[in-house]
């Protein structure tokens, strides 16, 4: 038996038009072969090159090559993204499994991806779509319309641009998020904030939330096990808050690599001083998987020190992921400490707010909320 | 050890130093040195456009490979290398299509060769990373299984395991790995814009389905990492690059202005030696032409010296153990 196309991704996340849920497969094809739209946020060069300008890694290509993310490709000159309108991973899922805590609990959010990533965290979950290029998996052909109509139809009140990297699909996020728009339907990225800070401003306004994966808070991390930068990263979540787009910060907690009280320390003064105290941020488990399998499961007692560390540095938000059950995956009001959202794993168990405040104090708690 | 090539051979050279050509061993440590084979015909190429004289490049290839084996005959040469059980992947490097990619025709006169050296014609595989670059250098797709194939990874598929070795994660074409029991690399010789020159250990980049991440730091360590795969290292036994016209700049793709025709092919199964060789001959152009050496325009090949290393040991990349054998 030959090897098989890469779409285990599909069938692991039970792909839109997989007997699993059948409805969401109306008016959608699989796309038969690649198509292409000019790419935004390049420049042209002599000799038929050209730089990309979307995320701080500015690849220089050369005709018929393609950028570091392997979605992107010079034809003659003109670059053109390969993955507009082509999801390899549909999915509706919990607004809580992004994690987004403070962004209309207990909602559903039509979860998309295409292939590619602009990073190659040696951690990535998602390799098998993150790592790929569009012509090895298996992709729908899902237009931004389409997507949004179909978010309406499965109940969803936001579209997540989720599982690899959406600053690489930059286009059909940006378009899926003005479509989702004008049908009512809210858009929120789930990225690595490793993108310029023009194409991120101009996506803040068309998105209601952003979720960061903050890899690391040292650069040497970043360049040994992201194949990235901090430092761009930082710009974008300081971009993010000034554009006043909801903004919260996943932390995945590794054993030995990003887990002393040093870093944690400086990453929660950080956030405290150049974003504010409201800013949630999500102490996650790592597992071993892909390139990193040489290290443990982080200890709970890892993620228990890194969550002591923020609530000792004012932070209003730190959170436990990845531990069901946990008390951390509560929401806490800052003023009275009383639980206003109880939560075990995706499912929201108890809502004590009102109107975004907590229903006993009425101190207000910072997120977006669902009216009553 | 290779036999010395007949005496009548038409002429030889050394780049190196003036020793016997073919005494191929370092006799201050007894490794054997590696023998590059730049097989040149003056009249191979009968047009600037890259049209060429089948029957000369026929003659040159087999010239070439019984110079590299050091045997009586071409065919015992080719023996050398392959057995009639065989299944041969021949790898192309097609992606600046028609004007520098591995031409039709030299495959084709690889593939009469290796027939004539015994492997059965269903047991040859012309393969590239996409069948669309195989289709716009001139080959058609082929898949019926009674004669000589060609196709891209698209069609082959990629293996589900991820393999690793330093610097590389990949999924590994199932072409390489499972179809071929050997690999002869058919690259062109070429700079490159990011990794400096592409010729043999580069050329393997499209056997992994991710080559768009290995392209930082000028290809260091990835180029010579990548083909310290098991699957590749241990499969890819003969490199012949062609060089009937090569290019000197503003690589990969076809850039006519910066071709030359040098009307050669460079045989060795050395891939260390043969980019060495390779890397000296673009490095020579680029001077003659006025440009720059590539380590002043910041595309250095480093990940060479990293090939030829302790932890690699794919080939030498000491000029002192690389006899090269210019036969015209
Ligand atoms: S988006 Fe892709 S092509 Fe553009 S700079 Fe980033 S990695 Fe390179």
């Amino acid at each position: 038996m030959p090897g098989r196309e890469l779409h285990s991704e599909i069938n692991r996340r039970t792909f839109v038009c997989s007997a699993a849920l059948p409805a969401l497969c109306a008016g959608v094809a699989f796309a038969a072969s690649s198509s292409r739209r000019e790419a935004q946020y390049y420049e042209k060069l002599p000799n038929q090159k050209i730089r990309c300008k979307l995320c701080p890694r500015e690849c220089v290509i050369d005709d018929r090559e393609r950028g570091y993310c392997g979605v992107r490709e010079n034809e003659k000159g003109t670059y053109y993204t390969l993955v507009h309108s082509r999801p390899c991973s549909v999915h509706v899922d919990p607004i809580e499994k992004k994690p987004l805590f403070h962004f209309y609990p207990g909602t559903l959010a039509f979860s998309l991806a295409t292939a590619g990533c602009n990073v190659n965290c040696k951690f990535c979950q998602n390799w098998e779509i993150s790592q790929a290029r569009p012509e090895q998996v298996r992709s729908a052909e899902m237009t931004p319309n389409q997507v949004a109509a179909l978010a309406r139809e499965n109940e969803c009140v936001s579209i997540a641009y989720t599982y690899s990297e959406p600053v690489v699909f930059y286009e059909y996020v940006y378009d899926t998020a003005v479509a989702g728009k004008a049908q009512g339907v809210k858009s929120v990225v789930i990225s690595n904030g490793y993108i310029q800070d023009e194409p991120l401003r101009r996506l803040c306004g068309q998105v209601e939330a952003i979720k960061i994966d903050l890899k690391a808070f040292s650069e040497k991390f970043y360049r040994e096990v992201v194949n990235g930068e901090l430092k761009p990263v930082l710009q974008s979540l300081v971009t993010i808050q000034k554009q006043k787009t909801w903004l919260e910060i996943v932390y995945l907690v590794i054993p030995t690599l990003n887990d002393s009280d040093q870093e944690l320390r400086a990453l929660s003064q950080w956030i405290q001083r150049e974003l504010g105290p409201d800013v949630p941020i999500h102490f996650t488990r790592f597992h071993p998987q892909y390139l990193l399998k040489n290290l443990p499961v982080t200890p709970l007692a890892t993620l228990e020190r890194a969550k002591k560390i923020a609530d000792a540095e004012g932070l209003h938000y730190a959170y436990i992921g990845n531990v069901p059950g946990h008390p951390a995956e509560n929401t806490y009001c800052p003023r009275c400490h009383e639980p206003v959202v109880e939560r075990t794993a995706f499912m929201i168990r108890k809502t004590s707010l009102r109107n975004g405040t907590c229903a006993k104090c009425a101190a207000p708690i910072a997120g977006r909320w669902n009216k009553g | 050890m290779p036999k010395s090539p007949p005496a009548d051979r038409r002429q030889f050279l050394t780049a190196t130093v003036a020793l016997p050509l073919l005494s191929a061993v370092d006799t201050k440590s007894s490794v054997p040195k590696s023998r590059i084979v730049v097989a040149h015909d003056p009249d191979v190429l009968l047009s600037l456009s890259g049209r060429v004289d089948s029957n000369r490049l026929y003659r040159l290839l087999n010239d070439g490979i019984q110079a590299l084996a050091g045997t009586d005959s071409p065919r015992e040469g080719w023996q050398r290398f392959v057995r009639p059980a065989d299944v041969v992947g021949l790898k192309v490097n097609c992606l600046a299509g028609k004007g520098l990619s591995t031409s039709v025709q030299l495959t084709e006169a690889i593939e009469q060769c290796l027939q004539e050296a015994g492997v059965r014609p269903e047991n040859i595989i012309v393969w590239d990373r996409h069948s669309n670059d195989l289709e716009n250098a001139g080959f058609r797709v082929v898949t019926d299984r009674r004669r000589p194939r060609c196709y891209g990874n698209d069609i082959g598929g990629y293996e589900s395991e991820l393999m690793t070795w330093g610097s590389v994660g990949s999924l590994v074409s199932s072409t390489l790995v499972r179809t071929c029991s050997v690999i002869i690399n058919l690259p062109v010789l070429k700079d490159h814009g990011i990794a400096g020159i592409t010729v043999a250990l580069k050329n393997l980049f499209g056997a992994v389905h991710n080559p768009n991440k290995y392209h930082l730091n000028v290809g260091n360590p990835y180029v010579a990492d990548v083909f310290m795969l098991p699957p590749i290292r241990s499969k890819v036994r003969l490199t012949i690059c062609e060089a009937i016209v090569a290019q000197y700049e503003g690589g990969p793709p076809f850039m006519p202005q910066w071709c030359w025709p040098m009307r050669s092919l460079i045989l060795g199964s050395d891939p260390v030696a043969l980019d060495y060789t390779g890397w000296q001959i673009i490095e020579d152009k680029r001077r003659e032409k006025g440009l720059k050496p590539l380590a002043a325009v910041g595309r250095n090949p480093a990940w060479l010296a990293v090939a030829a290393d302790n932890e690699h040991r794919l080939g030498t990349n000491d000029p002192g153990r690389i006899d090269v054998l210019r036969i015209v």
